[in-house]
């Protein structure tokens, strides 16, 4: 693949707050039209490295394009194609609906501008609130508000900072599903997020802690790459057997998921062993099973804790 | 072009158009402002004081200086002791700040007067604070010409208005002999309430942003320093000029300053200190990192605007470094002009070594803002 087939592309980007390295030689690449999902605890790192990308903040060191642009040097050409929506939310509660999609639209120059926000306001269902002030609403309405904002200049390029924190379910489902159009007429997203349902949308993903780029590919990729055998395990007791169990060899981590437990590790036979000593003979019921995007992003956080504890 | 684009411009011109709007604070500040300060400060610091303590020297008394001291009574500005002084007690009076003024009668003053020798009144006055006395001056320079009319009528059956049979008044001022204009303060106060409102109205204007997260936004948009930090400001310019008129209206109606001069030079010359005051305020919120800050450096501007413009102290009595540091603020030049032009009547050629500090002044902090604003979050 040539630069030209990637949105982004981010060669060994690092930025320090004072003595703090926020973000540790970040190397990433987000194809044209797909939606890339970016993982990680809070404080690992993504807001920083999405403001990178977008030209809001200078790395220390390391070099990066988006849509082509160089993200340092050719800063207002980014601004200018790329749609960000900012974690908070970050449009002006203080003027009403149509002023601010109508300040966005002066701003961008869009053309037939009047035209657009009508467009824009009637997709929303907002027409008729048009006159209520952005500070009135609710969380979700804010939301859609902001990605459509950040939509009209019809961006090739989206980045997207943790849309759906705090939104419900529903609206969260219709969220992607709004994605997924945009991504199917060819415009690339990234998208930052905590939601494990959300990370098996996306085309790809990374995965970052500590400021460090653990992980990327597709969620099946990313689950071979981990190497991870997981045991499910079902009975009575499994809170006692949870505590027994993490003391063991080859257990890595024990999670609980309803009323299942999943035991996972790299070293298979040890894991095996294990198991059958404290789980198969109890009267529980043991098996191998997939191991899920959920089980490798929680080993994925253990392991970087370990690292750094 | 790159760094300037108007439809751009124009979109910031017209979001802060809207916010003011509904910032009722703002509103309010821009209404109540100025009539509060003026008030306040027009009435407490007094120009036009009265019962100033006088001291009177006298040799001997007559007819005539009874009558000159009750009308100077009459005046209502001079508090008069009965008990008379000797010179060198006035004198220590005058220098403690215990009188205001010392007036002398020369011995024979009554026999000079009616031989028509023009004996010589001395008018001692303590002018450390001029706006303190020059109304009471004034009223003095009336009362020398009509007090003893009546009386010398009686004696000598004066026809003639302009009688010989008069004295001379001769005025010393003491402790600041250049430092007299009559009504300094309203029109030093305009510039003083400008300057408040301006740099305090815009001091939080990217600050506010920046506290509320729209920053980030504004700066992930495609726009540049200079499109920002000129189009917010434009709302406040009109913002100023109202003020502005409110001002000028409170001077002519309420403390009957007179307006000699031009007008439209009078907005023009308080366009330009709204200007460098705007460019003050917008340069202090991309400096500052929350309000506190900003209004922390605000006063930092605003204490030497007060203090060393000569708007508190007469501007020629402060130290050197105090006028060198004096000169380059632009309330300074302001008051100059302003009073150059509403009570002198001074047109361009006469204000402008006065105009070129506040225009230099200006563009320099404009150029530091344009600096200072960052186009990143870094
Ligand atoms: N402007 C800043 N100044 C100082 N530290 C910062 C700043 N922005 C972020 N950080 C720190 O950098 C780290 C990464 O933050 P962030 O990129 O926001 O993480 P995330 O978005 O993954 O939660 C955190 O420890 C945060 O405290
Ligand atoms: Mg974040």
């Amino acid at each position: 693949m040539t630069t030209a087939d990637y949105a982004v592309t981010v060669e060994g980007l690092n930025k320090h707050f004072g003595a703090h390295h926020a973000v540790k030689n970040l190397s990433m690449q987000i194809r044209q039209g797909e939606i890339f999902g970016f993982l990680g605890p809070n404080g690992s790192g993504k807001t920083t490295s999405i403001r990178m990308m977008c030209g809001l903040l200078t790395p220390d060191s390391g070099s990066g394009t988006c849509l082509g642009y160089d993200i340092i040097r050719q800063r207002a050409e980014v601004k200018r194609r790329v749609g960000y929506m900012t974690q908070r939310f970050s449009y002006w509660e203080d003027l009403s609906i149509r002023e601010n999609l109508d300040f966005v639209a002066r701003l961008y120059q869009v053309p037939n501008r009047k035209a657009v926000v009508d467009e824009t306001l009637e997709e929303l269902q907002l027409t008729s609130r048009a006159k209520q002030l952005a500070g009135s609403l609710s969380g979700g309405w804010k939301q859609r508000l902001a990605l459509a904002a950040s939509l009209l200049h019809k961006p090739k390029l989206l980045l997207l900072d943790e849309p759906t924190a705090g939104v419900d379910p529903t609206a969260r489902r219709i969220f992607w599903e709004e994605l997924h159009q945009l991504a199917a007429k060819g415009i690339s997203i990234l998208v930052s997020t905590h939601y494990m349902d959300e990370a098996e949308r996306c085309h790809r993903l990374a995965y970052i802690s500590y400021g460090e780029l653990l992980c990327q590919g597709t969620s099946a990729e990313m689950i071979q790459q981990r190497q991870l055998t997981t045991w499910q395990i079902t009975g009575r007791h499994l809170v006692q057997l949870n505590r027994t169990l993490e003391a063991c060899p080859g257990v890595e981590q024990v999670v609980a998921f309803g009323t299942a437990l999943h035991v996972s590790g790299t070293q298979a036979e040890l894991l095996r062993d294990t198991v059958e000593q404290h789980a198969t003979r109890e009267g529980y019921d043991a098996k191998i099973i997939d191991t899920s995007l959920e089980d490798v992003f929680i080993n994925l956080m253990k392991t970087s804790e370990g690292a750094f504890n | 072009m790159r760094y300037f684009n108007l439809s751009r411009w124009w979109s910031i011109v017209l979001k802060e158009f809207l916010q003011i709007r509904r910032d009722r604070l703002t509103l309010g500040m821009i209404g109540a402002l100025p009539i509060i300060q003026l008030t306040l400060f027009g009435f407490a610091i007094n120009t036009d004081p009265k019962h100033l303590k006088t001291d009177i020297v006298l040799a001997e008394q007559s007819e005539f200086t009874r009558s000159f001291i009750s009308a100077l009574r009459n005046t209502g500005y001079f508090d008069i002791e009965d008990a008379l002084s000797s010179q060198s007690e006035a004198d220590a009076a005058l220098a403690s700040g215990r009188a205001q003024f010392v007036i002398s009668f020369p011995n024979g003053f009554s026999a000079q007067l009616l031989k028509d020798q023009k004996p010589k009144v001395l008018v001692e006055v303590d002018a450390t604070d001029p706006t303190t006395t020059a109304n009471a001056l004034s009223a003095l320079n009336k009362v020398a010409q009509s007090a003893l009319k009546r009386d010398l009528n009686h004696v000598v059956h004066v026809v003639d208005s302009n009688s010989p049979y008069s004295y001379e008044l001769m005025i010393h001022k003491r402790y600041n002999p250049e430092g007299i204009t009559q009504y300094n303060i309203i029109p030093g106060l305009m510039g003083v309430i400008l300057s408040m409102t301006m740099v305090m109205m815009t001091s939080l204007s990217i600050t506010r942003e920046r506290e509320r997260g729209t920053l980030e936004n504004l700066l992930a948009m495609p726009v540049e320093a200079l499109e920002v930090i000129s189009g917010k400001i434009i709302p406040y310019i009109i913002v100023g000029l109202i003020q502005c008129t409110t001002i000028l209206l409170f001077a002519k109606l309420l403390f009957r300053v007179p307006f000699e001069g031009n007008m439209l030079t009078v907005y023009a010359v308080s366009l330009l200190l709204i200007l460098a005051n705007l460019m003050v305020g917008i340069t202090i919120s991309a400096l500052a990192r929350n309000q506190l800050q900003a209004m922390q450096m605000t006063f930092f501007y605003f204490l030497p605007s007060i203090l060393l413009s000569g708007f508190m102290f007469p501007f020629f009595g402060m130290p050197k470094w105090a006028q060198i540091i004096g000169n380059v603020l632009p309330l300074t030049h302001f008051n100059r002009v302003i009073r150059g032009i509403l009570l002198k009547g001074n047109g361009w050629v006469e204000i402008f070594p006065n105009v070129w500090p506040i225009m230099l002044f200006a563009l320099t902090v404009m150029l530091l803002g344009v600096f200072f604003y960052k186009n990143t979050m870094d």
